[in-house]
């Protein structure tokens, strides 16, 4: 899968978490799930859930962490699905 | 020090035959049953397969909770009781701003909260997928979920928790409220308490043994305070809200008052005497009452109505016992006196809270609610009092002076005693 599909993908799973209207429309690479989309730190967790039900891939915790931007975020999910 | 007066301004109900108010005071006035048969606990081979579960439509739910709270949103009680709060919230005309509101604090108790939310979390955690729990376990688990979900809410920056008392739970937390007040630590207490519905808060009083198993199928009937052939509390569930307010800042912003909170008491029998985990100790019952009527500066005689605990056991003659000789009034001098639970049954540590907006709201309209399924009333309690007394009809009168009893298992007991408000 494209890093492109993947990240359209991801914008749809954030899209109930987010609490910056204007900052999710032009969501791109560089987007901070906390500081930009003002995501409450808590749901992360949950953000993470809904990614591993989306692409069927499980996630660990240190990989987790790293899930705090969208680029990094769609790394970990291309890493995780090329493993499958 | 002076202590200062305290009203009620607003008030929110989420209850088994109605939900929000004006349906509610509808509702009583009309002696609408709010209780069921339910599959579930039938098919759980529950003995008692009926119980009180108020019906929340989905308008309502997003009107009180976002897309985002709903999701995973499996603790009743939370929902029964984030819908009362922000009702009695916005009945009082609050505004709901950025700003942090330390004038205004929350007392919001439970019994357990989100029983269905842990279960879920049990069996998650038994597969080896606690990491799968998500992120509002917490918040739906715990017993200071509602005030702390309330809070987030309401912006309110003064003293926010939850207390727990089982059945007082709601006329405890109405006292603790309205000592805040007096005391001149807030100008505002949201008070009220929620409880679950379902088989998981309901099954420890089904192994009990002490709900009727009679009327699965005719579940209206099974509620009988202070009748001949009350056999037992109806399960129940739901929240009850109520705003309390200094008057000084009631009349600064003009507020509607639907009555005055003068005083009241709680106590514990200790588990001594006649008393146990599951019955009150009577001279602890009588000392709660003379006290709260000392409290509150009142004669008995001046007492209008009384809303009684009456759950629809073989103690609710001993309860009427213990009134009777607490105020020292019998036959025709007894004040009248009305069960809430007939209705609606025992909603547990939701019922003092559903309890007093029925209170209140009798208070504020002038009227009676009718005691239902009292056909023939106990003979112990027929020698105590005068039948009149116990309305069974809708009775339009002008209520001054209003006592409301809690008394919970544990033998915890609490007593309050509410005042029409006049403009003096």
């Amino acid at each position: 899968m494209t890093s492109e599909a993947i990240q359209e993908r991801l914008k749809t799973i954030v899209k109930p978490y987010i609490n910056n209207q204007e900052n999710f429309e032009k969501l791109s690479k560089e987007s901070d799930f906390i500081n930009d989309l003002e995501i409450n730190s808590a749901n992360l967790v949950d953000i993470v859930l809904d990614v591993e039900d989306e692409f069927d891939i499980r996630i660990e915790n240190d990989d987790m962490e790293k899930m705090t931007k969208v680029e990094a975020t769609v790394e970990v999910i291309q890493k995780k699905l090329s493993q499958k | 020090m002076e202590k200062r007066r305290v009203v009620i301004t607003g008030m929110g109900i989420v209850a088994p035959n109605a939900t929000g108010l004006s349906q509610f005071e509808q509702a009583i006035k009309a002696g609408k049953s709010g209780i069921e048969f339910h599959q579930q606990l039938k098919d759980l081979n529950f003995s008692c397969q009926i119980g009180g579960m108020p019906k929340v439509t989905q308008e309502v739910l997003d009107n009180n909770f976002t897309a985002l709270e709903q999701r995973g949103l499996l603790a009743s009680g939370l929902i029964y009781g984030g819908i009362a709060g922000q009702e009695a919230w916005k009945d009082a005309q609050l505004e709901i701003g950025d700003e942090l509101d330390t004038d205004t604090g929350i007392i919001f108790g439970t019994g357990v909260l989100g029983v269905e939310k842990l279960r879920e979390a049990f069996h998650k955690i038994d597969d080896k997928q606690v990491r799968r729990l998500g992120s509002t376990s917490v918040l739906q688990t715990m017993a200071s979920g509602i005030s702390a979900f309330l809070c987030g809410k309401l912006g309110c920056g003064n003293q926010v928790t939850s207390n727990s008392s089982a059945c007082t739970t709601g006329t405890e937390a109405l006292l603790m409220g309205h000592e805040r007040i007096q005391y001149g630590k807030a100008k505002r207490m949201l008070v009220g308490s929620c409880s679950d519905s379902g088989p998981y808060v309901w099954g420890g009083f089904d192994a009990l043994r002490i709900l009727p198993y009679q009327y699965n199928d005719t579940p209206e009937l099974a509620s009988q305070p202070m009748s001949e052939s009350a056999s037992g509390f109806v399960p129940s569930s739901g929240a009850g809200a109520l705003m309390l307010e200094s008057l000084e800042s009631a009349l600064e912003r003009g507020a509607n008052i639907y009555a005055e909170v003068l005083g009241g008491h709680v106590n514990s029998g200790g588990q001594r005497e006649q008393g146990s985990m599951t019955a009150p100790n009577s001279t602890a019952v009588k000392s709660c009452i003379s006290q709260a009527l000392i409290d509150a500066e009142v004669n008995s005689e001046e007492i209008d109505l009384i809303n009684g605990h009456l759950t629809a056991t073989a103690m609710d003659a001993t309860e009427i016992k213990n009134w009777s000789q607490a105020l020292r009034l019998s036959g025709k001098e007894f004040p009248y006196i009305n069960s809430l639970k007939s209705h609606v049954g025992h909603a547990l540590a939701a019922a003092g809270s559903l309890e007093l907006v029925s209170s209140v709201l009798e208070i504020k309209n002038g009227f009676m609610f009718p005691n239902l399924n009292c056909e023939t009333i106990h003979p112990d309690i027929v020698k105590l009092i005068d039948e009149e007394k116990i309305p069974r009809e809708l009775i339009e009168k002008k209520i001054n002076l209003l006592a409301k009893a809690s008394f919970g298992f544990g033998d915890v007991n609490a007593c309050v005693i509410l005042k029409s408000y006049t403009n003096e």
